[in-house]
């Protein structure tokens, strides 16, 4: 019984490395900040999730009792992953994509980061809040 | 209002803090339950202000089914990526910006779902438009973006509809 726990904890271990290695060279080899967005939101997740996996079985299997620390971390991970990742987006959008660049807001006027009124150095800053 | 919903703005929210709170110290004794309870109480009463609406969940067995499809897809995301990160040349990706008209109303709904457009293949949400009715995203390899905008649709924004309107 105890072999099968080995097996299966060195399994989720070994899919965890090669999926967080995978994101990190994406990192690396991908050729804009746009698409190097994609390889570590997505391939850290099961690199993540394999680990905590691995973890909870270790939990069931060595001490003898349940571990929900890791669901938690999941939960946790699931919430800000997608977060971090909008705010890069919008930084980069921001400050490198123009209005033509991007399609169309139908059936809004622009996107939410064009949604501003342009700076001028000397101006004094807009009181109103635009929204 | 009843006394009951003063003290308790989002009930499901108490109930949600006191399980994570249990979940948190890993330890099931009253003691801990009690005090996950009284911060499961305080918190969603002091931030009342900010939740001026409960969002309503229409169907809650639709979530289960919801979880479980975004975490298979989650799975399948992670194969794929992996596999246009190692063996794709990067002369032949096709990234591009795709924007997606929303049928959804509701904030929560909204936000689930750029949430997991995140999570799934090849898609991060980067931003709404400036009055909410649609999410420009973006694609790392997309020969056929309406495509994608079909499958968001249909897969995802369908089941969150009848979850939450």
């Amino acid at each position: 019984m105890s072999i099968l726990f080995d097996i299966a904890i060195t399994a989720f271990l070994i899919i965890s490395g090669v999926f967080g290695l995978v994101g990190s060279y994406g990192l690396i080899k991908l050729p804009d900040p746009m698409s190097r967005l994609h390889a570590p939101t997505k391939a850290t997740t099961l690199g993540v999730g394999g680990v905590l996996i691995a973890s909870m079985l270790h939990a069931i299997a060595v001490e003898g009792q349940v571990s929900l620390h890791e669901l938690l971390i999941t939960l946790f991970l699931l919430i800000t992953a997608p977060i971090t990742a909008n705010f890069i987006a919008k930084a980069h959008l921001h400050r490198h994509v123009e209005r033509d660049q991007l399609p169309d807001a139908a059936p809004d006027d622009c996107w939410a980061v064009h949604d501003i009124e342009p700076f001028q150095a000397g101006a004094e800053p807009s009181t109103e809040t635009t929204k | 209002m009843s006394l009951f919903h003063r003290l308790f703005p989002h009930p499901l929210l108490t109930v949600l803090l006191t399980v994570v709170w249990l979940m948190m110290v890993n330890e099931y004794t009253i003691n801990s339950l009690l005090f996950g309870f009284l911060l499961a109480t305080i918190i969603p009463f002091a931030t009342r202000s900010y939740w001026p609406q409960r969002p309503k969940l229409r169907n809650p067995l639709m979530v289960v089914e919801f979880i479980l499809v975004v975490l298979w897809d989650i799975v399948i995301a992670n194969i794929t990526v992996a596999r246009l990160v190692l063996f794709q040349r990067n002369a032949d990706f096709r990234p591009a910006y795709i924007s997606i008209p929303l049928e959804l109303k509701s904030p929560e709904a909204i936000t689930v779902l750029a949430g997991t457009i995140t999570m799934t293949p090849g898609t991060v949400t980067s931003d709404t438009s400036n009055k909410g009715h649609s999410l420009l995203v973006h694609c790392l390899h997309a020969p056929d973006p309406d495509a994608i905008r079909d499958e968001i649709k249909t897969r995802y924004e369908r089941r969150l509809k009848e979850i939450f309107e």
